[in-house]
């Protein structure tokens, strides 16, 4: 039988060493090719080498601030794009379950939230208060989701193969899409980031004889994500249910055999994952808006994903960024070539290309395959 | 009590063998087929064939292909609606380079530009494997999509930027565009249809297919017992996007009637016919069929067949009620039987077998 | 356990005779599908439109007893923009003697141009679909009154013209589109790229994927490196707001962000707070709940309680959009039964009434829609009559009139629609010529 084991970590170094050091490694030869070919006069201005490997260098140098901003926006984007995906792994690590569903739990949790919200103020209760309320009952809602979500969908076909699992997601997704079109209608609504004391506005700053904005609200997002990633981290590092969570990510039956009870576990993931659908949803609603079309943004998570591994909570950090500040450097000096919105397909290429040297992921457990 | 096979005794190995042994599965094919050719068209409304048959027939088609690739071979693939695309594309150019080629045979040849893209795109399955491979084949997917809407050669520089389907005839009568009766795009795709089941039926039950079934329960142990990946992969991709292919070709061509690849070969499209496969049935290819039945049938019967019954459901509750039973029924069939409506169906022909007296 | 599972037999073979069996359509009244879309990725925008639509028609019925007496029988259909669904709606609907279409989606108008002379019902695409469509000469079934997606673009130029003090001095100018990367989004770039050779600007292109609606960082960098002088935003959907945010973010003046009629939602423009004050949108009807017509819906169809819009965001852009395009569909039907003195009409004789179809400004005024709208006239050959627009601008709370009514560069835009049509008809082997007579009056 094949199974897929956690290979044993070298005990010298942290696991996350090796892959650093090779991908810097590529990354320098890369760039040591361009200097030499855009030095020796290889390729000259105007071809097509020179605009696809020199020319874009040279305008990162002479505008340092637009590549600043540049970097800076896929730093948030990608920060964004790995909770997304945060919200994959931990399902996918407690269950085996890919969830397809995620997308459409992202727009289900901002539109709750919005539509709580927007009840109260009808009675009047508005401000803070309300907006926090309608948050603690969002939650509430997510919560018995995840307990619904265990109780008639995984139970009933727990140990069946990975694609089945995935299949039953989609049938969840049906379900919540029709759901919560029922509840809370097609019309878009805005989020409701002002009532939830999310900052507005920008901080310019002049530097690089330049101008480089940084939004209050992505340096809030990218502070609330990072703070969810590491409570998450520390919830399944350091508290007995994480412990109990890697046991079960390692093997269903041995944990069960210890007095683990999966049923709570599978609870527990899919409700953290239904905060990060949340915590998504604040803050990709506040950026565009809240609409069903909110789930497209799922889709982005996925090349994190096979970027990061299916199964790593720090792989998908790392993948988010690598795929976040790619894309957007590749849309943004590269794009242009093309003829632009390349952004779609650029993160998979991406991730293929990592893929190729590591099939499971630059994180994921390594693939042990017996006969 | 009808459908037993007491004294029918097989002779030889071939009929033992046979994809249909027994001598009622093959009355019951038959009969499907004149229901299928004579029944329909005859009884059926134009809006039960333009709108339920004939996108039950395309899925099927794109599902048997994806059946190949996920279902014989075990590699999961997001990139079928791409591939579609690729064969819908192909068609068109051909039509509008040879304008005197039979449209038929056009759709047959475009298959095999979906084929060479698949096997091109299948490249990173002999190192990637499971959900890894699924979203890998997620790039080829986005990228042709890309390619669908930026080359403006593609869509012979339309205004429109959507393929355009011009009339067709063969022999004089009239099989795409507009004036294209339902009832004759209806024969034309049936007859497709079933000549490429029969074909997938011959492929899967040959070398081939056990080949690929070798590859699909353990790949390293079918690499040992000397099946070379490299051919069996590719192939695989090869077939199952030639299948796409076609069916993206007829859809364009006998069922949309021209359309836009942001919208009929989108990711969604990809999904679908991935679900199709699943709650069909991995591995068979009659699943393909039921997958289709419920996945593209079962929600127009659901929005047009109960309102038409008198109950008063329309708009968007109709659509809203749809989303909520098909994905609820999903789960439901999924619990009650994880291996696809194609065994449920096995397992209601054994029960049949027993009837009346099941002990 | 047997019964059930032939109850379910049953009743699946009742149904399944019930959809073959067409109903007879009803002598009495005229019978309006509505294809709309309240589900789906773009019904942010649909809702709005669907029951601007459903509202007007309504109360019609209410105030008037239907139309010339006959009641309207008004059906939605949903097709959550997607085109299977809304060809399922066109198959579904058409036997029950659908007078008019209104497909409200490219991809769904673009299957069913081909299908309208076959069954012959007309399809009115208002101010979408195919700009080509506009040919009467070619597309006898088709109307997309009042203007094109090309007429916009040209009355874009004339805008920053206006701005700039002249045509000629957009020399040298650059001119960014921001455009949805599929069909609809990329309609207006042969007519910008034709006046820009013309009058000297440059144009930029901003494609964004459906997919990354919602994601267009990028994209907005791009353009504050380009630094463009106007942007042009050919959305849609959840990209409408986006883009505002994103303008608003960039620090690009929002005054000099104009949005196709499409991107005229409340909601795209209340995304981006108090800074989005100065959006503007092109329009060719009134907002806001002032107008006599929309009053009267008020009071016969929402105050009844037939609508499923909440009452205080009746007046919105886009539900008056919905609104203006039932009033298109009424006035066909009424010129139909004038032209044809026929009561209950068929597709042909709607055909035939949107053809004669001319709303004066009398007419304007005895509907309540005096200042709600311009005249619109159509004619045999002129399928779209090229009719004036004006930019409307969001003050923070709602949208105002910003501009005149300008007329579109009709002279710019006229022979191109025409090469495009003839060009579609070429293309499509087997077009058939218009076999419809003009009318004499027109």
């Amino acid at each position: 039988m094949s199974t897929a084991e956690l290979a044993t970590p070298s005990p010298a170094l942290p696991f996350w060493v090796m892959p650093v050091l090779k991908t810097v490694a590529v990354m320098g030869v890369i760039a040591a090719v361009i200097v030499v070919l855009v030095t020796s006069g290889i390729a000259p201005k105007g071809s097509w080498g020179h605009k696809i490997l020199a020319a874009p260098f040279i305008e990162m140098r002479e505008m340092p601030d637009l590549l600043v901003q540049t970097l800076w926006e896929g730093v948030v984007a990608g920060i964004l794009y790995a909770l997304i995906a945060l919200g994959f792994v931990l399902i996918f690590k407690a269950s085996g379950v890919f969830n397809f569903a995620q997308g459409i739990m992202v727009v289900f949790a901002a539109l709750t939230l919005v539509g709580l919200y927007d009840t109260f103020a009808r009675y009047g209760f508005s401000g803070t208060l309300a907006a926090y309320v309608a948050l603690a009952l969002t939650l509430g809602v997510m919560l018995m989701l995840a307990v619904s979500v265990e109780r008639f969908v995984l139970r009933p076909l727990v140990n069946q193969p990975d694609i089945i699992l995935f299949m039953a997601t989609f049938g969840l997704a049906r379900l919540l899409i029709g759901v919560g079109e029922t509840i809370f209608g097609g019309s878009s609504k805005i989020m409701i980031s002002d009532q939830l004391g999310l900052p507005k506005g920008a901080i310019d700053l002049a530097i690089l004889g330049g101008r480089v904005t940084l939004q209050k609200i992505d340096i809030a997002a990218a502070v609330i994500a990072t703070l969810m990633i590491i409570a998450l981290a520390v919830f399944f590092q350091k508290t007995r249910i994480g412990r109990a969570l890697r046991a079960v990510a390692d093997s269903h039956k041995a944990a069960l055999s210890v007095g683990i009870s999966l049923n709570q576990i599978w609870i527990i993931v899919w409700f953290a994952a239904g905060v990060v659908a949340l915590v998504t949803g604040i803050m990709w609603g506040a950026r565009s808006d809240v609409s069903f079309g909110l789930e497209t943004i799922a889709l982005k998570a996925l090349p994190v994903l096979i970027l990061g591994g299916f199964t790593s909570v720090p792989g998908a950090i790392i993948g988010g960024l690598i795929i976040g500040v790619g894309e957007k450097l590749g849309e943004f000096y590269w794009g242009p070539l093309l003829g632009g919105a390349i952004e779609t397909w650029l993160a998979y290429v991406i991730a293929l290309g990592f893929l190729v040297f590591r099939p499971q992921g630059l994180f994921g457990d390594k693939i042990i395959e017996r006969i | 009590m009808f459908y037993r096979e007491a004294g029918q005794f097989k002779t030889d190995y071939a009929a033992d063998m046979a994809v249909f042994p027994i001598r009622q599965d093959r009355i019951g094919i038959a009969l499907i087929l004149l229901m299928a050719f004579v029944g329909i068209p005859m009884f059926a409304s134009d809006f039960i064939l333009n709108s339920v048959m004939i996108p039950f027939l395309v899925f099927s088609l794109a599902a048997i292909g994806l059946n190949i690739l996920t279902g014989y071979t075990g590699l999961i693939s997001l990139g079928t609606g791409a591939f579609m695309g690729v064969g819908a594309y192909a068609c068109y150019k051909m039509t509008t380079i040879f304008p005197g080629l039979n449209i038929i045979v056009c759709i047959l040849l475009s298959g095999f530009f979906a084929a060479a893209v698949g096997a091109l795109f299948g490249l990173p399955s002999l190192r990637i494997k499971g959900f890894y491979l699924a979203v890998a084949t997620l790039a080829a997917q986005f990228f042709l999509q890309w390619c669908f809407v930026r080359i403006p050669w593609l869509y012979n520089y339309n205004q429109s930027g959507a393929i355009e389907v011009a009339q067709r005839e063969v022999f004089g009568v009239i099989i795409t565009g507009a004036r294209a009766t339902p009832e004759v795009r209806y024969y034309v795709l049936l007859s497709i249809v079933v000549l490429l089941t029969w074909i997938a039926s011959n492929i899967i039950h040959g070398r081939f297919g056990r080949m690929w079934m070798a590859v699909r329960d353990m790949d390293i142990a079918a690499e040992l017992m000397g099946i070379r990946m490299l051919p069996a992969k590719l192939l695989s991709f090869a077939v199952s996007s030639y299948y796409c292919g076609v069916a993206g070709a007829c859809m364009m061509f006998l069922w949309y009637g021209g359309g836009e690849a942001n919208d009929a070969f989108s990711i969604n499209q990809s999904f679908n016919v991935l679900f199709m496969v699943i709650i069909g049935g991995l591995g068979s290819l009659i699943g393909a069929f039921f997958g289709a039945a419920f996945i593209s049938g079962f929600p127009t019967f659901l929005k047009f067949g109960v309102p038409a019954l008198g109950i008063p459901l329309g708009g968007a509750t109709a659509e809203h009620v749809t989303q909520i039973v098909v994905g609820g029924l999903i789960i439901f069939f999924l619990i009650v039987e994880p291996h696809g409506l194609a065994r449920l169906w096995q397992i209601g022909k054994q029960k049949l077998r027993t009837w009346p007296f099941p002990y | 356990m047997k019964n059930t599972k032939w109850m379910m037999g049953a009743a699946f073979g009742a149904v399944m005779a019930g959809m073959a069996i067409v109903p007879a359509a009803a002598q009495d009244s005229i019978y309006v599908p509505l294809l709309t879309y309240r589900t789906g990725a773009f019904s942010g925008s649909g809702v709005s439109i669907a029951d601007g639509m459903h509202d007007y028609l309504r109360m019609l019925n209410e105030r008037d007893g239907g139309i010339g007496g006959i009641k309207l029988n008004i059906e939605e259909c949903e097709t959550g923009y997607d085109t299977k669904k809304g060809v399922e709606c066109y198959e579904a609907t058409k036997g029950k003697g659908a007078v008019v279409y209104n497909p409200y989606s490219t991809g769904i108008t673009l299957q069913i141009i081909p299908k309208a002379g076959v069954d012959k019902i007309p399809v009115l695409s208002m101010a979408y679909g195919l700009s080509a469509s506009a040919d009467g000469s070619v597309f006898p079934w088709v109307f997309n009154p009042p203007v094109t997606y090309w007429d916009g673009a040209s009355v874009m130029i004339r805008h920053m013209a206006q701005q700039e003090g002249g045509l000629d001095k957009l020399k040298g100018k650059k001119l960014g589109l921001i455009h949805l990367d599929a069909p609809f989004g990329k309609e207006p770039i042969p007519v910008l790229e034709s006046l820009a050779k013309k009058y000297g600007f440059e144009v930029k292109l901003y494609p964004i994927a459906a997919a990354d609606m919602q994601n267009q960082g990028a994209t907005w960098l791009n353009i504050r490196r380009d630094r463009p002088d106007y942007i042009y935003n050919q959305g849609w959907g959840s990209m409408n707001p986006t883009a505002v945010k994103e303008a608003i973010k960039n620090g690009f003046p929002i005054a000099k962000l104009v949005g196709v009629w499409w991107a005229g939602g409340d909601e795209d423009a209340r995304a981006g707070g108090a800074e989005a004050k100065g959006y503007k949108s092109l329009n060719f009807h009134g907002s806001g709940a002032s107008f006599p017509v929309i009053q009267d819906i008020i009071k016969h169809v929402s105050d009844k309680g037939f609508s499923k819009f909440p009452k205080e965001r009746i007046g919105e852009n886009l539900y008056n959009r919905g609104v203006y395009n039932a009033m298109l569909i009424a006035e066909g039907i009424r010129t139909a039964q004038q032209v044809t003195g026929k009561k209950v009409i068929t597709g042909v004789e709607m055909r035939e009434g949107l053809e004669a179809m001319n709303i004066t400004a009398a007419r304007l005024k005895e509907m309540g829609m005096e200042g709600f709208a311009e005249p619109v006239r159509v004619s045999c050959t002129d399928h779209n009559g090229h009719h004036k627009v004006f930019i409307s601008e969001w003050d923070g709370t709602k949208y105002v009139k910003a501009s005149d009514w300008m007329e579109p560069l009709k002279d710019e835009v006229r022979p191109l629609i025409e090469a495009a049509a003839k060009e579609y008809a070429e293309k499509n082997a087997g077009w058939p010529k218009r076999a419809e007579a003009c009318a004499k009056a027109s």
